[in-house]
């Protein structure tokens, strides 16, 4: 695999009733996450980067070779991508190394060579107990380590997750999520994220597309789609405020999550979450005045707006508070409050409203 | 339930348990049950061949037709099988359609020949046969078959790892019930075949015959027959048939 590895997707795809008109392009050892809503088209550009689907217009190159365009389409069992289901699909009349082999045999390698080249992979992941199990006996969790496996055992130059993480509970999400960042960091190719969690997206992609109605409505760093959300959906999905770092418990049973930035309190979780948590904050949960609030809420920072982009009827107001906070009011209390980039300002928010994920 | 019961418990009663392993290891009875076997796995096993293609067609694709297509499959399940062997017999008889032609050319001649026999028991079990194998195609996740192919399998690899193994059920189901049906054909094979002791008489119409010279035998003979098709509904039980 040489540096020059890029993918460029420049498609429209029809289906159905529906259309998606995709541009983006994505580099060796870069992961780009394609965020979106439940019916934005992900799942539809996903089918035909892999060559299900294969789309009504445009192009999709990937390391120089054509895959889609001039009215050919690439089969997609000659496609060198890896794919790893929402659904994980893995065969159920097969055992977990018979599914890691599958690929291998597929492209005509012996059994036994198939057979081993696949137990060192499962052993990798540390599924080695489990090779013989069929996948109704797996754990979610191991279940997508299979899948997983089996997306790259052929090694693909492309590397496709469709909601890697959306079929398991909290608990293995956190393990799983590691796992796939480390894996995805051994890999050598294009990385492929499809997710529709912004969190997700913002932990493990350097790059988000966001997918809006079928149409791509922003490309940029996390940090980028965060500070300038493009639309209503990214500013309330992506634009979230996020405090990551360490919780702890306080005395009186809430919690405290430590961020490089500042301190933050939030209600103590239900379930064990770890150490790390991130916690998750709607711009709309932020009240601001321009007197220290006398309400009950727990967080109370003061700080200078740093700027006010106007959307419509809502604003999204910038803080320097510790740490640095959005806040969403409508256009009237903007101007009823006379807030202006450079005024100082009150921000609050109650612990409860802070949601926490395992980071 | 008296109307089932009742012929089985007089066949049970009038089959003369003494004289069945003689006439069971006769000759009548050995030529025609090996003929009836052969007949009937070569007409399950064509069945299935040629059924395959046509089950995929009516479970994967949508065309203009496709209803006509699937009474035309069924249409053999609900003929007079006497009628299914008057149309073979205008098919493929001396003066047939392709008959005539086969006999011109090649000096074929179909008609009271095993292939005859066979030809009339493959009519009659090949709509069990594509029904048994759409329904597997229908209850198959096709998008398994997607990842193979995204895994880097060929169709045919895709066919014969996953789809095959994924609808063995329904594929047993759709061998047991053809093979069932071609081993109790009747009307189609004696109309077009004939009933020609070694070459064309298979076990039922062996059955037929016996009945006007040796009524016991004939019992005895249909003992078998109730056999096999008790032992294809027990195989056949928690499977296909629920």
């Amino acid at each position: 695999m040489t540096a020059a590895t890029s993918l460029s997707v420049d498609v429209t795809v029809r289906r159905d009733d529906f259309e998606v008109s995709a541009s983006f392009e994505a580099s060796a050892g870069e992961t780009v996450a394609l965020l979106g809503p439940n019916g934005s088209g992900k799942s539809t550009l996903v089918s035909s980067i892999a060559g299900l689907h294969p789309p009504t217009d445009g192009r999709i190159v990937l390391d120089g070779v054509t895959l889609d365009g001039n009215g050919r389409s690439m089969p997609p069992e000659e496609r060198p991508i890896g794919v790893v289901f929402q659904d994980l699909l893995l065969f159920p009349h097969l055992s977990a190394v018979e599914n890691v082999a599958f690929p291998l045999r597929a492209r005509g390698i012996a059994k036994a060579d198939a057979r081993e080249r696949a137990m060192r992979f499962l052993e990798r992941l540390g599924l080695t107990p489990r090779a013989q199990a069929r996948p109704t006996e797996l754990s979610g969790g191991e279940a997508q380590r299979v899948a997983l496996a089996r997306a790259l055992v052929a090694e693909p130059t492309l590397l496709l997750l469709d909601e890697p993480l959306s079929a398991l509970d909290v608990g293995a999400r956190v393990r799983i999520r590691d796992l796939i960042r480390e894996e995805m960091a051994r890999f050598p190719g294009v990385r492929v994220l499809v997710t529709h969690d912004p969190v997700e997206a913002s932990t493990l992609a350097d790059r988000l597309v966001l997918l809006e109605d079928g149409q791509v409505t922003q490309v940029g760093t996390p940090d980028e789609v965060r500070n300038t959300p493009r639309s209503r959906y990214a500013a309330d999905l992506v634009g979230v405020n996020a405090f990551q770092g360490a919780l702890e418990l306080l005395d009186d049973g809430a919690g405290r999550i430590s961020t490089k930035q500042g301190d933050v309190v939030v209600t103590w979780p239900d379930e064990d979450l770890g150490d790390r948590v991130i916690g998750l904050l709607r711009p709309t949960d932020v009240t601001i005045s321009l007197e220290p609030p006398a309400g009950s809420a727990r967080n109370v920072f003061e700080g200078v707006v740093t700027s006010i982009a106007i959307d419509g009827d809502r604003a999204r107001i910038r803080i320097a508070t510790n740490p640095p906070l959005v806040a969403e009011l409508t256009h009237g209390s903007v101007e009823r409050l006379g807030v202006r980039p450079g005024r100082a300002v009150w921000a609050s928010f109650k612990a409860v409203e802070v949601q926490l994920v395992p980071q | 339930m008296l109307i089932v019961a009742l012929p089985l418990l007089g066949l049970v009663i009038r089959t003369p348990w003494s004289r069945v392993l003689d006439i069971l290891t006769g000759e009548t009875a050995t030529v025609a049950l090996r003929l009836s076997l052969v007949v009937a796995t070569l007409a399950a096993a064509i069945s299935l061949v040629t059924g395959f293609p046509l089950a995929w067609v009516l479970a994967r694709s949508s065309f203009r037709g496709k209803t006509l297509v699937r009474a035309l499959v069924v249409l053999p399940l609900v003929m007079p099988p006497v009628v299914a062997g008057v149309g073979l017999l205008a098919a493929f008889g001396r003066r047939g359609v392709v008959g005539s032609w086969l006999f011109d050319w090649f000096g074929l001649q179909v008609t009271f020949t095993l292939g005859a026999a066979v030809l009339a028991a493959t009519f009659v079990s090949f709509p069990l046969a594509v029904l048994a194998l759409e329904a597997g195609l229908r209850g198959l996740d096709d998008r398994l078959e997607d990842a193979a192919a995204t895994l880097g399998a060929s169709r045919w690899y895709v066919l014969r790892r996953v789809t095959f193994p994924l609808m063995a059920p329904q594929i047993a189901a759709a061998l047991v019930l053809s093979w069932a049906r071609a081993l109790g054909e009747f009307g189609a094979t004696i109309t077009f075949a004939g009933n020609l002791q070694g070459r064309t008489q298979t076990l039922p119409l062996a059955v037929f015959e016996r009945l006007q010279t040796d009524p016991e035998a004939a019992f005895a003979l249909s003992m078998l027959l109730i056999g096999v098709a008790f032992t294809v509904i027990v195989a056949l039980r928690g499977r296909f048939l629920r």
